[in-house]
């Protein structure tokens, strides 16, 4: 059984994204690390890259798979959770303590095509 | 097999040389400039030679060849590489020729690449060869550039997709982006061949064309073959024939005959040629008489290919002959039946009926799974085979299927090994029934065990100076 | 049925496989074929040829190549290779095992490739390197290709014309169908010009730059400032290198490098008509997750023994698919193990001698082939270690010409018109007086 944080909101691909002060934090769902097992790498973009909602920002890599990370939201990123370049396992730990990227949202709107945790409960089927 | 745990840098010794050179009997060059000349430390091994002999000797011993054992690793074909290849691979007359030697000079070796020119077209029923490539995935890549490089001298500039069966082998989605080209997949039927009716609304004109492995990556030919070739031609589309699966055609049946346009072979795979741990390989791509003229604008690597290894396939084809070709092709296919049908009542067959060279098993049909008790993968199974003194087949590939063990016996093993092999597998099977522990911790009598994949992965450490 | 020694089906084994498979005779497994695709007709292939005829007939080939003393190089050097290592690489162990993927009982191929890729680092002075690519001019393309992926959004990649032509043209057909641009810079006074690399470097969309350490003319270039020139412009400094040089001459790192590739042949690998070879690559550690081809690395197995697994294939083909960097997979692993054994063998002090006795040998063929006053020197007093270029008084043509026919393959032409030589330590002084003997006769 997964853990789904209420408040946060999620895409289809398991990514959550979380506002505090008008930034979006991103990460991915617990169900999305289990589903990768050992996470070794996390590709991250730069800070001030564009990312666009919908469209790959970086990747997550096992050992045998890699999965593309799609950003849930659009906007400049302000931040990267450099933490995660020596210790990707972090995200193994705890998907919801470590986020991935901080984005200035050009279009908070898009938050509202987010499912909520009930609705994204639902999605992954558990 | 021993474990030995040393690296050729820990046997140095400063002072100790492995080399002999003459002595120096001409004056002494202008020393180089100061700002051109090396100041950073060398830290090579010195070593004497028996110190290297024995050190690779040793690192030798835990390794496992086709010459150790069988190695029914599917879509590699791990033949038997004859003696006599690697023999005439190293006559001074051919391993002494600089390769900006011209024609003049290089007679023999010219008449090789033209004998090999002919043979090759002859077993495919293509029409001309480049020996350029150096492996399977650099030939795919080149045949790409052909068909790109075709599209191009017609002005036809949109056609920027190829289509590949969702089967595929890996590599081919990867030559395709290296190209420049688009990935358009097509699903396959529940009998494991191309949908042909999910095909048809993929054909437009901006498809360049589509790449097929025929046998496909499941072993089972493309029974509608013909109609593929059709609708792809009647768009304006070339054929692509992956060659990884060349070997249960040899004698029987040609991809030329079949439609196909473009391919290119694996000689380290259908030919003979020795896989030397991964590589040298060659990739030679045959082409229709209508490409020829795309060929020479193509320049894949330095010289004229990986000469030594063509060379080695050469030999092996004349051994061959009209006679034995077709030997190659159908006992490669009697062996693949041969064993699917004796190891079916003990692994999932997902697909029922004739396989050509290879098959695809889908994990075992009980894995042992009980209570708390996880049942054993295909994984745990290959592990397991090791410590009978098998390699592994092929796991997890094709993707279609989850728990995939790809079996490929090629036709040079005797029905005692074979046998031999199928008693393993029965015993394995039986072992996963009993306590899939045992698969699980397998291998237990190789040098070493189960390696820490994800540590290596998070904390590369990929030479020795990172180790020290 | 004559018997042949590659098949060992005899007729029982065939007949009790058929029965057990429920099928009449071998044929019947082609039932899935249509009709039409089943070949008709012997093939178009000569009759069978036994060992002993094989063997007579390869021999005779090879007797149709001329056997020339080798004073060329160009991307191909007659080094030594010593009786160890085609020993040592015969073993079938190394011979016939295939790509490591069942790394317990592939430790052998592991640890060379692991040490292969610690003595890369070293030559280079790079911090990580794969486990081989095709060659030299293919490990360039990568290069070229890894550029573009690292440095986002540019298109463009400058190649010196200082560069051997079979590498520039390799680079050039992988840039065409990549979808590359590919510039120049131009040679002026023996070597890759700065000033000319500074302006091609202002149109701001310049992904990487490939440089000779050593050019075609066989001069030792000075790369001081070029690696500033690039990184303030964010692209990437390629350097193509002969590694066997890399004992004496400034390393790839040292001039500041982010990629290093260049082909191993120069590392005791027979010239045999092009191949094969070896390319390899060296990277900075930033580049590592756009690396091509095979990595090993080092970790522990279940025991805590030291063992080596193939690692970060999350880059490669087979699980990025169309994402990954390269399409490689199967490199040249027995040649990576071929200039292991030759590094191991020659230690830095033999490398060092090779060069010297290579230098030397060219500095003296150099100047007693000027001393004939058949030739000018294009570029006067330009460093050079084994390889050099004169401007021949007659046609290039007929020079070469000359010392073929007096058994030397030497006097290759350039598009300027210039001849190359080249000395290993192969070379002899007796050799070299020969040579410079049929000039002076010409």
């Amino acid at each position: 059984m997964s853990k789904i944080v209420e408040g946060l909101k999620y895409s289809e691909s398991h990514e959550w994204v979380k506002v505090e002060d008008g930034v979006a934090l991103v990460g991915v769902s617990d169900f999305a690390q289990k589903e990768m097992g050992d996470i070794t790498y996390v590709d991250m973009p730069d800070v001030d890259d564009e990312v666009t909602a919908g469209e790959e920002f970086g990747a997550l890599e096992s050992v045998k798979a890699a999965s593309d990370l799609i950003s849930p939201v659009s906007g400049k990123v302000v931040a990267v959770n450099e933490e995660l370049d020596e210790a990707p396992e972090k995200v193994n730990e705890d998907a919801y303590a470590n986020w991935i990227i901080k984005v200035e949202m050009s279009d908070p709107s898009e938050l509202d095509d987010l499912m909520d945790a009930e609705a994204y409960k639902a999605h992954i089927g558990e | 097999m021993k474990y030995y745990d040393k690296l050729v840098f820990e046997l140095s010794q400063k002072g100790r040389v492995g080399y002999s050179l003459p002595a120096n009997r001409f004056p002494a060059a202008p020393e180089l400039p100061v700002e051109l000349r090396r100041e950073a430390s060398l830290d090579l091994p010195e070593v004497s030679e028996a110190d290297v002999v024995r050190h690779y000797t040793n690192l030798s011993q835990m390794n496992f060849g086709v010459d150790t054992g069988f190695y029914p690793l599917g879509s590699c074909t791990m033949k038997y590489n004859p003696k006599i290849n690697e023999e005439v691979a190293a006559l001074p007359g051919f391993t002494g020729l600089h390769p900006l030697m011209h024609a003049g000079l290089t007679k023999g070796a010219l008449k090789v690449y033209q004998d090999m020119n002919n043979f090759l077209a002859a077993i495919t029923g293509l029409y001309a060869f480049t020996f350029d490539p150096c492996a399977g995935a650099h030939g795919e890549l080149t045949g790409l550039m052909v068909m790109r490089q075709y599209h191009m001298m017609r002005g036809d500039l949109k056609r920027t997709k190829v289509i590949v069966p969702d089967s595929a082998h890996g590599t081919n989605p990867a030559s395709a982006a290296v190209c420049g080209l688009e990935i358009v997949e097509v699903k396959s039927l529940e009998n494991g061949r191309v949908d042909v009716e999910a095909l048809k609304p993929l054909l437009d004109d901006t498809v360049a064309g589509m790449m097929m492995t025929n046998p496909n990556t499941l072993g089972l030919f493309e029974t509608q073959i013909k109609e593929i070739t059709e609708l792809v031609h009647g768009i304006g589309g070339l054929m692509y024939y992956d060659g990884a699966n060349m070997n249960p055609l040899m004698g029987v049946v040609r991809p030329g005959d079949m439609g196909f346009d473009i391919m290119h072979l694996n000689l380290h795979k259908t030919f003979s040629t020795p896989h030397g741990g991964g590589g040298p390989g060659s990739g030679p791509v045959g082409v229709a008489e209508h490409l020829v003229d795309c060929l020479p604008e193509l320049r894949v690597s330095g010289f004229h290919g990986n000469f030594g290894v063509i060379l080695r396939a050469y030999a092996y084809i004349l051994m061959l002959g009209k006679q034995n070709l077709k030997k190659v092709g159908q006992y490669s296919v009697l062996s693949a039946n041969y064993i699917k049908e004796c190891l079916k009542d003990a692994y999932k067959l997902p697909i029922e009926g004739v396989c050509k060279h290879e098959f695809v098993f889908d994990g075992l049909i009980n894995d042992g799974a009980h209570d708390d008790v996880h049942g054993a993968t295909t994984l745990d199974v290959a592990k397991r085979l090791l410590d009978f003194g098998f390699h592994a087949p092929t796991i997890y590939f094709p993707l279609l299927f989850h728990q995939a063990l790809m079996i490929e016996p090629t036709e040079t093993e005797s029905k005692e090994t074979i046998d031999a092999f199928i008693d393993v597998m029965h015993k394995i099977a039986a072992e996963a029934v009993e306590d899939p522990r045992i698969l699980q911790e397998a291998p237990h009598g190789a040098p070493i065990g189960r390696p820490d994949e994800t540590a290596a992965a998070r904390n590369p450490i990929l030479k020795f100076k990172d180790a020290q | 049925m004559a018997g042949f020694p590659y098949i060992p089906h005899t007729d029982a084994d065939v007949r009790s496989m058929l029965d057990r498979i429920g099928v009449q005779k071998v044929e019947d497994l082609y039932s899935d074929v249509p009709k039409e695709f089943i070949k008709k007709g012997a093939y178009a292939l000569p009759d069978a040829m036994s060992e002993p005829e094989v063997r007579a007939w390869l021999n005779g080939l090879a007797g149709m190549n001329a056997k020339l003393k080798v004073f060329a190089g160009a991307g191909a050097y007659d080094h030594y290779t010593p009786s160890v290592i085609p020993y040592i690489t015969s073993r079938s162990e190394f011979l016939t095992a295939y790509t490591p993927y069942q790394c317990e009982i592939s430790q052998g191929t592991l640890r060379y490739i692991f040490e292969y890729q610690s003595m890369v680092c070293e030559l280079t002075g790079m911090d990580i390197s794969n486990a081989s690519l095709y060659d030299g001019p293919t490990a360039a393309a990568e290069a070229m290709k890894m550029t573009v992926a690292c440095t986002k959004k540019k298109t463009r990649v400058l190649l010196s014309k200082g560069l051997l032509p079979h590498v520039v043209k390799v680079v050039e057909t992988y840039a065409k169908f990549h979808g590359v641009v590919i510039g120049y810079i131009p040679v002026a006074d023996g070597q890759t010009s700065l000033e000319a690399l500074k302006a091609e470097l202002e149109s701001g969309d310049v992904a990487g730059v490939i440089v000779p350490e050593i050019n075609r003319f066989g001069i030792v270039e000075n790369h001081a400032g070029f690696a500033d020139a690039i990184h303030a412009v964010k692209a990437l400094l390629v350097e193509y290198c002969d590694p066997s040089t890399l004992a004496v001459i400034k390393s790839p790192a040292e001039w500041g490098a982010d990629i290093a590739v260049g082909d191993g042949q120069s590392l005791g690998i027979p010239l045999c008509f092009g191949g094969p070879y070896v390319g390899f690559m060296g990277v900075k550690k930033e580049y590592m997750r756009k690396m091509p081809g095979r990595i090993v690395g080092q970790t522990t197995d279940k025991d805590g023994k030291r063992a080596f697994v193939l690692t970060l294939q999350a880059r490669e083909q087979h699980i990025k698919r169309e994402k990954a960097t390269s399409n490689i997979c199967s490199n040249e692993s027995l040649m990576a193990l071929w200039v292991t054994v030759y590094l191991s063998l020659m230690g830095p002090e033999g490398l060092r001698e090779v060069n010297k006795l290579s230098c030397d040998g060219a500095h003296y063929l150099k100047s007693e082939l000027l001393a004939t006053g058949k030739f000018e020197d294009p570029f006067p007093g330009k460093p050079f270690l084994k390889e050099f270029v004169l401007k021949p008084v007659k046609a290039p043509g007929l020079v070469q010409n000359a010392l073929e026919k007096a058994g030397f393959f030497a006097a290759l032409e350039t598009e300027e018109g210039y001849v190359s030589f080249c000395v290993t330590e192969q070379r002899t002084k007796e050799e070299i007086d020969q040579l410079v003997k049929t000039v002076k006769e010409g």
